[in-house]
């Protein structure tokens, strides 16, 4: 079995929340805010509320997407946000464009919605991210699927889709080891296929355990 | 482990469970990365300054919070502020008065506070790594802070979203001089020159309250109370008061009855020392008239596990608030896998995400119509339901909140370079 030379490190990620000050209370404020809130603040309502939404496989996407709905009542507004994946795009600032252009592009056809007031407002919060490693290395894939089974679900969040943020872009870490470390590319490259809107950070977990069987020796 | 609190009388804290105990509750990896944060903080000097040491949700948390921190490696100790009488009158006044609502300020009250403050600045240390004060009792002994090494956090319990101008105003002498501030829901937090943290409140799943019970209990519970165990159940748990509309839910229960069968039960206490509890249970129990399948229960506030049957043996849980500071009562039906259809007031759309973990409503129609829904959907109704105890497990247990406090500490550590 292929030893890699550089062991795969499990880290455990956490977050605080915290606020900026800003909030919207009509489609015309949270565009505005859109603008011009932090990019922790895009990552809070986006990647970070995926993860406090884990076990939900069914519609939910991003915060923005679910106030667009619950508060302002615009569902196709709400449908367009919250079909954006954000494993798509390689930076907070590239996710950040689009949803200002899908909005921008909402307003332009219904402007009399960008003062209509919401129902409760939208406050804009950004996340504080701490990680620090577990106890748990692999250096086979062997190990890495036994490590893989006791780690939490914020570990497999922090590896598999802020790993995207983070260099190298737009390649969850996993993948990424399995290519450069064991050199199973193709393994990688399923692995990455794995859709995280229908799959609960559990069911992504036991799909990756699923591949990564496979590749074991019988 | 049991810990002390310190004051001018040292109390012994009832003996908790430990960390070990949540394992199987919130898994092992989760209690493992409560250690790996720790470990990061291990020898760190914490102390948790609040009013009381025994009653409310405050020292309910303390009390659990403590030892736990203790038991990860901090060296955590928890002092409560002394003051006569007059001291908690005018921090009754100040906590009304906060919350917008009406109070009466006592004659001197700054004066009252202030002088209160500097006697319990006479006997208490502060050497601490970090200081954490709770609400705004203690919030003056950070007149006390010795150097900008140390890490002092006020942790503001309640809504102050919208206080009296003065009282408010009396606090920004104290509270700009914070690291940070700690704040229930966003919808809570003010304009400040000082970093705001979201901690929401918690639950303990091992509390009396929360914990998983026999049913041969909870069928007991019913049987004293002459509910029927056999037909649907519709519960709100709440104190008797206006806020939380107790008329309101008998008139959507009442709205529901016209197409489904179901009984409605009202509990809490709050009526037995509350003059307006009493008339406002007097008020439910007119609306309520000679239903046999309304049962408005007055429940004393050792009701723990009583209250615990009743969500437990509940087909729906409604928390039909005009107004909310968290609604932790939502928090523990989740917890119990119970569909919720409750207002969307305060810090409760954090929890209830509406179609995903329950069902948010604006007004007395369609709390009713809400409740049919679900009467008529089981399975919708236990889909809602298994989500919202998800999202509590992730959200809102003791647990978490030791994770966010140790969060928070080496966030605030790290400004310092330490």
């Amino acid at each position: 079995m292929k030893v890699a030379n550089s062991p795969f490190q499990f880290c455990a990620a956490s977050s605080l929340t915290r606020m900026t000050g800003l909030q919207a209370n009509s489609l015309g404020e949270l565009l505005e805010n859109l603008r011009s809130c932090s990019d922790d603040s895009i990552f809070n309502h986006t990647f970070q509320s995926l993860e406090e939404h884990h076990f939900l496989t069914e519609g939910f996407s991003n915060d923005f997407a679910q106030w667009v709905l619950a508060a302002c009542n615009e569902p196709r507004l709400a449908e367009r946000l919250a079909a954006k994946d954000i494993r798509q795009y390689a930076s907070i600032s590239m996710l950040r464009t689009d949803f200002v252009r899908t909005v921008e592009e909402q307003l332009a056809q219904t402007p009399e919605s960008a003062r209509r007031t919401a129902l409760q407002p939208f406050y804009f919060c950004e996340t504080v991210t701490v990680a620090v490693p577990t106890s748990w290395k692999a250096s086979t894939l062997q190990e890495f699927c036994e490590a893989l089974r006791h780690v939490s679900i914020h570990t497999v969040h922090y590896h598999f889709v802020t790993a995207r943020l983070r260099e190298p872009l737009t390649v969850n870490d996993f993948s990424d080891w399995f290519e450069r470390g064991l050199g199973l590319k193709e393994l990688g490259e399923r692995i990455d296929g794995i859709d995280i809107y229908t799959n609960t950070l559990e069911g992504v977990r036991e799909r990756i355990l699923e591949e990564a069987s496979a590749w074991l020796p019988a | 482990m049991a810990t002390s609190v310190n004051s001018s009388d040292t109390v012994a804290a009832p003996k908790i469970g430990t960390i070990g105990d949540y394992d199987s509750i919130v898994g092992h990896s989760e209690v493992d990365e409560i250690h790996a944060l720790a470990a990061k903080l291990s020898g760190k000097t914490v102390k948790m300054v609040n009013s009381t040491a025994v009653g409310g949700g405050v020292a309910e948390i303390l009390n659990r919070l403590v030892p736990l921190l203790q038991e990860v490696g901090l060296k955590c100790e928890w002092n409560v502020v002394t003051g006569g009488n007059d001291f908690f009158e005018v921090t009754k006044a100040f906590h009304n008065a906060l919350h917008g609502m009406a109070f009466e300020l006592p004659k001197h009250a700054f004066e009252i506070f202030l002088a209160t403050t500097e006697q319990n600045l006479q006997h208490m240390q502060f050497d601490s790594d970090f200081v954490v004060i709770h609400d705004p009792q203690p919030v003056g002994l950070i007149k006390r802070r010795k150097t900008d090494s140390q890490r002092w956090i006020w942790r503001c319990h309640i809504d102050v979203s919208h206080p009296n101008p003065e009282v408010w105003n009396f606090l920004m002498h104290f509270v700009p001089r914070y690291d940070a501030v700690l704040i229930s829901s966003p919808s809570f937090s003010r304009p400040l020159p000082v970093p705001q943290y979201i901690f929401y409140p918690c639950i303990d799943p091992l509390s009396q309250k929360n914990q998983k019970l026999d049913p041969e209990y909870v069928r007991k519970t019913l049987e004293g109370f002459s509910i029927d165990p056999k037909r649907p159940i519709v519960t709100q748990i709440s104190r008797f008061d206006r806020l939380k509309d107790p008329v309101g839910v008998i008139e959507a229960y009442k709205l529901v009855r016209k197409y489904k069968d179901c009984q409605l039960v009202l509990a809490g206490g709050g009526a037995a020392d509350d003059p307006e509890g009493g008339q406002v249970l007097q008020e439910a129990r007119e609306a309520a008239g000679n239903d046999p399948d309304i049962h408005i229960l007055e429940l004393p506030p050792w009701s723990a596990l009583e209250i615990n049957a009743l969500q437990t043996a509940s087909t729906v849980i409604v928390q039909k608030s005009l107004r909310e500071g968290f609604g932790l009562t939502v928090t523990e039906a989740l917890w119990k896998r119970k569909p919720v259809v409750a207002s969307a007031v305060g810090g409760i759309p954090l929890q209830i995400v509406h179609k995903f973990t329950g069902l948010l409503t604006h007004s007395i129609e369609g709390t009713a119509y809400q409740v049919r829904f679900l009467l008529s959907n089981p399975t919708i109704a236990a889909k809602l339901a298994d989500n919202g105890h998800e999202h509590v497990l992730e959200n809102f247990l003791i647990t978490r909140n030791l994770k966010r406090s140790l969060l928070l500490l080496l966030t605030l550590g790290r400004q310092n370079g330490a």
